[in-house]
Protein backbone atom coordinates (compact mmCIF):
# COMPACT_ATOMS: atom_id res chain seq x y z
CA UNK A 1 0.00 0.00 0.00
CA UNK A 2 1.50 3.31 -1.00
CA UNK A 3 0.54 6.95 -1.30
CA UNK A 4 2.29 9.94 -2.85
CA UNK A 5 3.24 12.85 -0.61
CA UNK A 6 0.94 15.17 -2.57
CA UNK A 7 -1.98 12.77 -2.15
CA UNK A 8 -1.17 12.50 1.56
CA UNK A 9 -1.23 16.29 1.91
CA UNK A 10 -4.55 16.38 0.07
CA UNK A 11 -5.86 13.79 2.51
CA UNK A 12 -4.64 15.82 5.50
CA UNK A 13 -6.18 19.00 4.07
CA UNK A 14 -9.51 17.47 3.07
CA UNK A 15 -10.14 14.80 5.66
CA UNK A 16 -8.11 15.69 8.73
CA UNK A 17 -8.79 19.44 8.61
CA UNK A 18 -11.80 19.96 6.35
CA UNK A 19 -13.71 16.84 7.34
CA UNK A 20 -13.04 17.32 11.03
CA UNK A 21 -14.17 20.93 10.79
CA UNK A 22 -17.45 19.97 9.11
CA UNK A 23 -18.10 17.34 11.77
CA UNK A 24 -17.31 19.80 14.53
CA UNK A 25 -19.64 22.47 13.10
CA UNK A 26 -22.85 20.65 13.92
CA UNK A 27 -21.64 20.07 17.49
CA UNK A 28 -20.67 23.71 17.83
CA UNK A 29 -24.07 24.90 16.62
CA UNK A 30 -25.87 22.68 19.11
CA UNK A 31 -23.51 23.55 21.96
CA UNK A 32 -23.71 27.28 21.28
CA UNK A 33 -27.48 27.16 21.08
CA UNK A 34 -27.81 25.26 24.36
CA UNK A 35 -25.23 27.40 26.13
CA UNK A 36 -26.58 30.74 25.05
CA UNK A 37 -30.34 30.18 25.17
CA UNK A 38 -30.63 28.40 28.50
CA UNK A 39 -32.76 30.51 30.82
CA UNK A 40 -31.60 28.73 33.94
CA UNK A 41 -28.50 30.31 35.42
CA UNK A 42 -26.19 27.76 36.99
CA UNK A 43 -27.15 25.04 34.55
CA UNK A 44 -23.62 24.75 33.20
CA UNK A 45 -20.51 23.90 35.21
CA UNK A 46 -17.12 25.62 34.78
CA UNK A 47 -15.93 22.34 33.26
CA UNK A 48 -18.60 22.46 30.57
CA UNK A 49 -17.80 26.09 29.88
CA UNK A 50 -14.09 25.26 29.59
CA UNK A 51 -14.87 22.35 27.28
CA UNK A 52 -16.89 24.60 24.97
CA UNK A 53 -14.08 27.14 24.86
CA UNK A 54 -11.49 24.49 24.01
CA UNK A 55 -13.86 22.99 21.43
CA UNK A 56 -14.25 26.35 19.66
CA UNK A 57 -10.54 27.19 19.84
CA UNK A 58 -9.77 23.78 18.31
CA UNK A 59 -12.25 24.56 15.53
CA UNK A 60 -10.49 27.88 14.88
CA UNK A 61 -7.12 26.12 14.61
CA UNK A 62 -8.54 23.40 12.34
CA UNK A 63 -10.31 25.94 10.10
CA UNK A 64 -7.17 28.02 9.60
CA UNK A 65 -5.08 24.88 9.07
CA UNK A 66 -7.54 23.77 6.37
CA UNK A 67 -7.46 27.01 4.36
CA UNK A 68 -3.73 27.64 4.79
CA UNK A 69 -2.74 24.09 3.80
CA UNK A 70 -5.15 24.31 0.89
CA UNK A 71 -3.91 27.66 -0.40
CA UNK A 72 -0.20 27.33 0.24
CA UNK A 73 0.53 23.59 -0.05
CA UNK A 74 -2.01 21.99 -2.39
CA UNK A 75 -3.25 24.84 -4.59
CA UNK A 76 0.23 25.52 -6.08
CA UNK A 77 0.36 21.86 -7.21
CA UNK A 78 -3.19 22.15 -8.55
CA UNK A 79 -2.58 25.28 -10.62
CA UNK A 80 0.96 24.47 -11.82
CA UNK A 81 1.38 25.23 -15.52
CA UNK A 82 2.53 22.37 -17.76
CA UNK A 83 5.63 22.94 -19.89
CA UNK A 84 4.84 23.70 -23.56
CA UNK A 85 4.14 20.57 -25.57
CA UNK A 86 2.93 18.50 -22.60
CA UNK A 87 0.29 15.99 -23.69
CA UNK A 88 -0.18 14.08 -20.44
CA UNK A 89 -1.86 16.59 -18.11
CA UNK A 90 -2.41 14.17 -15.22
CA UNK A 91 0.18 16.02 -13.11
CA UNK A 92 -1.51 19.39 -13.79
CA UNK A 93 -5.06 19.11 -12.37
CA UNK A 94 -6.32 22.59 -13.31
CA UNK A 95 -5.20 22.21 -16.91
CA UNK A 96 -6.51 18.65 -17.03
CA UNK A 97 -9.97 19.87 -15.96
CA UNK A 98 -9.86 22.76 -18.43
CA UNK A 99 -8.87 20.50 -21.32
CA UNK A 100 -12.34 18.97 -21.62
CA UNK A 101 -15.81 20.58 -21.90
CA UNK A 102 -17.08 17.78 -19.66
CA UNK A 103 -14.85 18.82 -16.76
CA UNK A 104 -14.07 22.52 -17.28
CA UNK A 105 -16.79 23.68 -14.87
CA UNK A 106 -15.18 21.75 -12.03
CA UNK A 107 -12.48 24.39 -12.29
CA UNK A 108 -14.27 27.51 -13.56
CA UNK A 109 -17.17 27.12 -11.14
CA UNK A 110 -16.07 24.60 -8.50
CA UNK A 111 -12.51 25.62 -7.74
CA UNK A 112 -13.14 29.33 -8.38
CA UNK A 113 -15.90 29.28 -5.75
CA UNK A 114 -14.17 26.92 -3.33
CA UNK A 115 -10.86 28.79 -3.22
CA UNK A 116 -12.59 31.96 -2.02
CA UNK A 117 -15.67 30.85 -0.09
CA UNK A 118 -13.61 28.54 2.13
CA UNK A 119 -11.99 31.56 3.82
CA UNK A 120 -15.34 32.72 5.20
CA UNK A 121 -15.27 29.70 7.55
CA UNK A 122 -12.16 30.56 9.61
CA UNK A 123 -13.05 34.26 9.73
CA UNK A 124 -16.55 33.45 11.00
CA UNK A 125 -15.55 30.79 13.51
CA UNK A 126 -12.73 32.96 14.91
CA UNK A 127 -15.32 35.65 15.62
CA UNK A 128 -17.71 33.10 17.12
CA UNK A 129 -15.01 31.72 19.43
CA UNK A 130 -14.00 35.22 20.52
CA UNK A 131 -17.55 36.28 21.31
CA UNK A 132 -18.25 33.06 23.20
CA UNK A 133 -15.07 33.33 25.25
CA UNK A 134 -15.80 37.00 25.97
CA UNK A 135 -19.46 36.57 26.92
CA UNK A 136 -20.02 32.88 27.68
CA UNK A 137 -23.37 32.23 29.29
CA UNK A 138 -24.01 36.01 29.38
CA UNK A 139 -24.81 35.79 25.67
CA UNK A 140 -28.32 34.81 26.67
CA UNK A 141 -28.72 38.44 27.78
CA UNK A 142 -27.64 39.75 24.36
CA UNK A 143 -30.24 38.41 21.95
CA UNK A 144 -28.88 40.16 18.83
CA UNK A 145 -25.28 39.09 19.45
CA UNK A 146 -26.43 35.54 20.12
CA UNK A 147 -28.44 35.43 16.90
CA UNK A 148 -25.49 36.78 14.91
CA UNK A 149 -23.10 34.25 16.45
CA UNK A 150 -25.44 31.37 15.59
CA UNK A 151 -26.00 32.58 12.01
CA UNK A 152 -22.26 33.12 11.45
CA UNK A 153 -21.67 29.57 12.76
CA UNK A 154 -24.20 28.33 10.23
CA UNK A 155 -22.55 30.45 7.52
CA UNK A 156 -19.23 28.91 8.45
CA UNK A 157 -20.74 25.43 8.05
CA UNK A 158 -22.20 26.35 4.65
CA UNK A 159 -18.89 27.83 3.44
CA UNK A 160 -16.91 24.81 4.63
CA UNK A 161 -19.53 22.49 3.13
CA UNK A 162 -19.27 24.14 -0.31
CA UNK A 163 -15.47 23.97 -0.16
CA UNK A 164 -15.52 20.34 0.99
CA UNK A 165 -18.04 19.23 -1.62
CA UNK A 166 -16.19 20.79 -4.54
CA UNK A 167 -12.82 19.76 -3.13
CA UNK A 168 -13.85 16.11 -3.02
CA UNK A 169 -15.33 16.19 -6.53
CA UNK A 170 -12.40 18.06 -8.05
CA UNK A 171 -9.96 15.61 -6.50
CA UNK A 172 -12.01 12.76 -7.94
CA UNK A 173 -11.91 14.18 -11.48
CA UNK A 174 -8.34 15.49 -11.40
CA UNK A 175 -6.41 14.28 -8.35
CA UNK A 176 -3.31 16.08 -7.18
CA UNK A 177 -0.54 13.59 -7.82
CA UNK A 178 3.21 13.34 -7.67
CA UNK A 179 5.96 13.86 -5.17
CA UNK A 180 7.69 11.05 -3.33
CA UNK A 181 5.98 7.79 -2.56
CA UNK A 182 5.28 6.66 0.98
CA UNK A 183 4.92 2.91 1.42
CA UNK A 184 2.84 1.30 4.14
CA UNK A 185 3.41 -2.36 4.99
CA UNK A 186 5.59 -4.93 3.18
CA UNK A 187 3.32 -5.11 0.10
CA UNK A 188 2.95 -8.16 -2.17
CA UNK A 189 -0.13 -10.18 -3.15
CA UNK A 190 -1.73 -12.70 -0.81
CA UNK B 1 -19.83 17.88 43.10
CA UNK B 2 -20.35 20.15 40.14
CA UNK B 3 -20.17 23.88 40.73
CA UNK B 4 -22.76 25.91 38.88
CA UNK B 5 -21.10 28.03 36.20
CA UNK B 6 -22.78 31.27 37.19
CA UNK B 7 -22.74 30.73 40.94
CA UNK B 8 -21.45 33.76 42.79
CA UNK B 9 -21.28 35.90 39.68
CA UNK B 10 -24.56 37.67 39.95
CA UNK B 11 -22.86 40.77 41.34
CA UNK B 12 -20.40 41.11 38.43
CA UNK B 13 -21.06 44.18 36.27
CA UNK B 14 -23.12 43.53 33.14
CA UNK B 15 -21.07 43.20 29.96
CA UNK B 16 -21.78 45.81 27.32
CA UNK B 17 -22.50 44.57 23.82
CA UNK B 18 -19.83 46.75 22.13
CA UNK B 19 -17.05 44.18 22.08
CA UNK B 20 -19.26 41.46 20.61
CA UNK B 21 -20.73 43.85 18.04
CA UNK B 22 -17.21 44.92 17.01
CA UNK B 23 -16.19 41.29 16.43
CA UNK B 24 -19.37 40.49 14.50
CA UNK B 25 -19.32 43.59 12.29
CA UNK B 26 -15.63 43.28 11.46
CA UNK B 27 -16.11 39.60 10.52
CA UNK B 28 -18.85 40.68 8.10
CA UNK B 29 -16.57 43.35 6.64
CA UNK B 30 -13.67 40.88 6.30
CA UNK B 31 -15.84 38.37 4.43
CA UNK B 32 -17.25 41.08 2.15
CA UNK B 33 -13.82 42.55 1.35
CA UNK B 34 -12.61 39.08 0.42
CA UNK B 35 -15.53 38.60 -1.99
CA UNK B 36 -15.07 42.05 -3.57
CA UNK B 37 -11.32 41.55 -3.98
CA UNK B 38 -11.92 38.15 -5.58
CA UNK B 39 -14.17 39.81 -8.17
CA UNK B 40 -11.74 42.69 -8.75
CA UNK B 41 -8.83 40.28 -9.21
CA UNK B 42 -10.90 38.37 -11.75
CA UNK B 43 -11.90 41.50 -13.70
CA UNK B 44 -8.75 43.60 -13.69
CA UNK B 45 -5.35 42.37 -14.85
CA UNK B 46 -3.70 45.19 -12.89
CA UNK B 47 -5.41 44.23 -9.63
CA UNK B 48 -4.70 40.57 -10.33
CA UNK B 49 -0.97 41.23 -10.79
CA UNK B 50 -0.76 43.45 -7.73
CA UNK B 51 -2.37 40.76 -5.56
CA UNK B 52 0.20 38.09 -6.35
CA UNK B 53 1.98 38.05 -2.98
CA UNK B 54 3.16 34.46 -3.35
CA UNK B 55 3.64 33.36 -6.95
CA UNK B 56 2.78 29.63 -6.64
CA UNK B 57 -0.60 30.54 -5.10
CA UNK B 58 -1.21 33.47 -7.46
CA UNK B 59 -3.67 36.32 -6.74
CA UNK B 60 -5.47 34.20 -4.13
CA UNK B 61 -2.56 34.94 -1.79
CA UNK B 62 -3.14 38.69 -2.04
CA UNK B 63 -6.94 38.53 -2.01
CA UNK B 64 -6.96 36.58 1.25
CA UNK B 65 -4.05 38.39 2.91
CA UNK B 66 -5.54 41.84 2.25
CA UNK B 67 -9.00 40.71 3.38
CA UNK B 68 -7.58 39.26 6.60
CA UNK B 69 -5.62 42.45 7.27
CA UNK B 70 -8.70 44.62 6.66
CA UNK B 71 -10.73 42.34 8.97
CA UNK B 72 -8.17 42.42 11.79
CA UNK B 73 -7.49 46.15 11.56
CA UNK B 74 -11.22 46.93 11.46
CA UNK B 75 -11.76 44.62 14.42
CA UNK B 76 -8.99 46.31 16.39
CA UNK B 77 -10.34 49.80 15.69
CA UNK B 78 -13.95 48.89 16.49
CA UNK B 79 -12.95 46.96 19.62
CA UNK B 80 -10.99 49.96 20.82
CA UNK B 81 -13.92 52.30 20.25
CA UNK B 82 -16.86 50.11 21.26
CA UNK B 83 -15.52 47.81 23.98
CA UNK B 84 -17.05 49.73 26.86
CA UNK B 85 -20.11 50.99 25.01
CA UNK B 86 -23.60 49.78 24.38
CA UNK B 87 -24.18 49.99 20.64
CA UNK B 88 -27.25 49.29 18.45
CA UNK B 89 -26.37 45.61 18.18
CA UNK B 90 -29.51 44.70 16.25
CA UNK B 91 -28.70 46.97 13.34
CA UNK B 92 -24.98 46.15 13.44
CA UNK B 93 -25.63 42.39 13.51
CA UNK B 94 -28.17 42.67 10.69
CA UNK B 95 -25.64 44.56 8.58
CA UNK B 96 -22.92 42.02 9.37
CA UNK B 97 -25.23 39.13 8.44
CA UNK B 98 -26.15 40.89 5.20
CA UNK B 99 -22.44 41.24 4.40
CA UNK B 100 -21.89 37.54 5.14
CA UNK B 101 -24.75 36.48 2.85
CA UNK B 102 -23.53 38.88 0.14
CA UNK B 103 -20.05 37.38 0.46
CA UNK B 104 -21.39 33.85 0.00
CA UNK B 105 -23.33 34.99 -3.08
CA UNK B 106 -20.60 37.20 -4.59
CA UNK B 107 -17.95 34.49 -4.40
CA UNK B 108 -20.20 32.26 -6.56
CA UNK B 109 -18.51 32.69 -9.98
CA UNK B 110 -21.68 33.16 -12.13
CA UNK B 111 -22.68 36.06 -9.84
CA UNK B 112 -19.20 37.56 -9.88
CA UNK B 113 -19.25 37.37 -13.67
CA UNK B 114 -22.25 39.72 -13.78
CA UNK B 115 -20.01 42.66 -12.90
Amino acid sequence: MEITTRALWTLIHGMAFGGLYLLACSGALLGLYQFTTSSTAGEFTPGQNRFMRIYLITMVVVAWAAVLSGAYVIYPWYRAAPPPGTFDLSMFPQHLLMSSPATIDWHSLGMEWKEHVAWLAPISITMVAFVFIRYGHHLRNHRQLRAAVLVFSLGSLVAAGIAGLFGAEIDKHAPVQGGGTIQFGPGGAK
Amino acid sequence: MKTPYNAGRSESPALTNGSGAAAIFSAGIGCFVLAVLAILADKSALVQRSLVFYKPTGPLSGVTTVAILVWLVTWGILEWNWRKKTVPAGRISALALALLVLSLVLTFPPVGDLF
